[in-house]
């Protein structure tokens, strides 16, 4: 029991950083129908970003504010140079651009940091917290994760809900057209999209660094995680990807915790057996409701 | 549009030149000249799969190490000839692109990508959930050796070299025929509009499945040839890394196009030695050698995505139609067909048309794709 606990608790830790990848992953998705394979990357580079500042200025804080910064710069720019061509040619073109930065961008981490594993501080003991005697299997960074992306999201959330800039990507996402008619300047409202999805994917490299090393291909995994929950909820839904990052987070926690070493191994290829059983299921994601599916 | 005759024949000449060169050049560039092989095996897979029937794999290395360890095991427990092995190579990988390709009919674009990346992502890492059968971290052994008829001092590089150019250039007559026939037109009929292709009667799910099985089974003789020339097979040489280098050739080469195969395979295998060892000679350390070309990939994948979609083979038909007149392939497509004039006439307005838009022009002949 104490184990279910602990492998639910860990799971749903991991599971949030899945979350924010997905996230960032349907941000784009919304706006532009393309999946940027980037993303990955860009967490990995800003996260790079980030030890440099920490080990300049020896502030964890301010190496987690410019890798943030940096993530929306990063965002931006890649929409604004290389993607918003690519907007009026096939859409397997996009795709091989999006796999072009991420290649640019691990070669280049490459390049300047070398492959090596480096180790990324954590801004909370990593020590695991206990009820009475009773391991809880997550720490106070652990909490720490979990509500900075909680929270993140809930902004995110709010200024969709509440804001104009976020009625404007609403209504981007739900119509070009109709919104560009509106007087919506809807090359812009994508730009945003990016920068934000920018920033979310920096937090989530962030966040999710010190438990895996960082190194040029360490977020290739995370990534596809990210895109696995991003499927689960639907690619459309902000909220879809939350819970699928929690939902997958927690399914393979526990592939992890009880089947050992070779649970551990096996981590992906679960996750790939969930990403094609849903794919074949319920294309939709699973929180969809039943819809006319193209032959 | 090539006949089997000539096509044998190119691949005659160009075996020719592989053993005059393997004869002539020294054990490294014997080994280089067995990696392009390789490059261009599974490339050609990709290629069709990618720019004919119009769907993307981001995990073609998982089909090699398919390919690979297939290999691997066979030769290592049965210790069955190679010939044999290759194929069998090839048809587990088919297989196994037959299950994926299943999947992959109902996929569209960036879902499809997305399973496929993860595929790469997640198979090597069977090697270390099971290394007893894989051999984990280490990999497997391959024993190859050269057949006595040859002598026992001919190099094994050598024989490594003639064995997967032999494979490459089978593999590429066999696609080039496919290229060209009522299945790679159905692939093409697919990719460019579903409904149609359905409406004229093409089993839309079939020609997608069957564009999987055939690329598959190219990445996994590939897979068995890398290992027989690296006599090893270990997860570290299938990563996602792999996957990408693949298609960054079949993008370079020109997407949908056998010659951009070998051109973007030359490419991919030469210009990173180069590039590492010019870096390391200016006193570059190796890890900086060895990522340059890595972000060169990411510079040129996007550059020939948004500038030259055509990539090399591309560039060169237009080169071609330089010299041998406008009518192998048009520059530009006017709006206002009329009658065709006489060739003379057409041959005159087509290279106005060339310079600035004449407003009347004939109607164009319908682009031969693949030309070469």
């Amino acid at each position: 029991m104490v184990e279910f606990l602990q492998f639910t608790l860990s799971g749903i830790v991991f599971g949030m950083i899945y979350a924010a990848v997905a996230l960032s992953l349907v941000l784009i998705w919304r706006g532009t129908r393309l999946l940027n394979y980037a993303q990955g990357g860009m967490a990995m580079f800003t996260t790079y970003v980030a030890i440099e500042v920490i080990h300049h200025t020896g502030s964890y804080w301010a190496g987690f504010a410019v890798a943030l910064v940096a993530g929306v710069v990063l965002g931006a720019a890649f929409q604004l140079t290389v993607i918003r061509p690519t907007m009026n040619k096939p859409p397997l073109n996009a795709v091989i651009v999006t796999i072009g930065l991420l290649t640019l961008l691990e070669g280049v981490a490459g390049i300047l940091y070398g492959g090596q594993y480096r180790s990324f501080p954590a801004a909370f003991s990593i020590t695991g917290l206990k009820i009475g005697t009773t391991p809880l299997g997550v720490s106070r960074f652990d909490v720490f994760v979990a509500a900075a992306v909680l929270v993140t999201t809930l902004v995110l959330a709010a200024a969709f809900k509440y804001t104009t800039a976020g009625l404007r990507m609403r209504a981007a996402a739900f119509n070009t057209t109709i919104a560009r008619l509106s007087g919506i300047r809807v090359a812009r409202v994508l730009t945003v999209g990016w920068a934000l999805a920018g920033l979310i994917g920096a937090l989530a490299g962030v966040l999710v660094s010190p438990s895996t090393f960082l190194y040029p291909n360490s977020m290739d995994t995370i990534f596809v995680f990210g895109f696995t929950a991003a499927v689960i909820g639907g690619l459309d839904s902000p909220a879809g990807a939350v819970a699928g990052g929690l939902l997958l987070g927690v399914v393979l926690s526990y592939v992890a915790g009880y089947l050992g070493s070779k649970g551990s191994d096996l981590t992906s290829l679960v996750a790939l057996g969930i990403l094609v059983v849903v794919l074949m299921i319920r294309p939709g994601g699973l929180f969809s409701a039943a819809r006319v599916r193209q032959v | 549009m090539q006949t089997l005759p000539r096509r044998l024949g190119v691949a005659v000449i160009v075996a020719v030149i592989v053993a005059f060169l393997s004869i002539k050049l020294d054990t490294f560039r014997d080994y280089q000249i067995a990696e392009i092989a390789v490059e261009v095996t599974a490339v050609a897979g990709l290629t069709l799969l990618t720019g004919l029937s119009g769907q993307i794999s981001l995990g073609h290395g998982a089909f090699m190490a398919i390919g690979g360890y297939t290999a691997a095991l066979l030769l290592m427990h049965l210790n069955w000839p190679f010939e044999v092995v290759l194929v069998l190579a090839a048809v587990v990988a088919a297989a196994a692109g037959a299950v994926v390709g299943a999947a992959a009919a109902r996929l569209r674009g960036p879902y499809l990508a997305g399973a496929t990346l993860m595929l790469g992502v997640a198979l090597p890492s069977l090697a270390y959930a099971y290394p007893g059968l894989f051999g984990g971290d280490q990999g497997l052994n391959v024993a190859f050796t050269t057949p006595g008829f040859l002598g026992a001092t001919f190099p094994l590089t050598r024989w490594q070299a003639w064995v997967s150019a032999a494979a490459a250039l089978i593999t590429l007559v066999l696609l080039a025929n496919l290229h060209y026939s009522r299945i790679g037109r159905n692939w093409r009929a697919v990719r460019d509009d579903e409904v149609a292709a359905a409406l004229d009667g093409v089993n839309v799910a079939a020609a997608r499945i069957l564009a999987f099985v055939v690329s598959a089974a190219c990445a996994g003789l590939a897979g068995a040839l890398l290992a027989l020339v690296t006599e090893l097979v270990a997860p570290g040489a299938f990563t996602i890394t792999l996957s990408i280098a693949l298609l960054t050739a079949a993008v370079i080469g020109g997407l949908g196009s056998l010659p951009g195969a070998l051109w973007g395979s030359l490419v991919i295998v030469l210009v990173p030695t180069y590039v590492t060892d010019v870096a390391t000679s200016h006193g570059l350390s190796s890890s900086v050698g060895s990522n340059i070309p890595v972000a060169a990939y990411g510079v040129v994948l996007i550059l020939v995505m948004l500038v030259f979609p055509q990539g090399i083979q591309g560039g060169l038909r237009r080169l071609l139609a330089l010299f041998t007149g406008p009518d192998q392939k048009t520059p530009k497509r006017s709006a206002l067909p009329v009658a065709p004039p006489a060739d003379q006439a057409r041959a005159s307005q087509h290279a106005l048309l060339a310079r600035g838009d004449e407003p009347e022009s004939p109607p164009d002949p319908p682009e031969k794709e693949g030309t070469s």
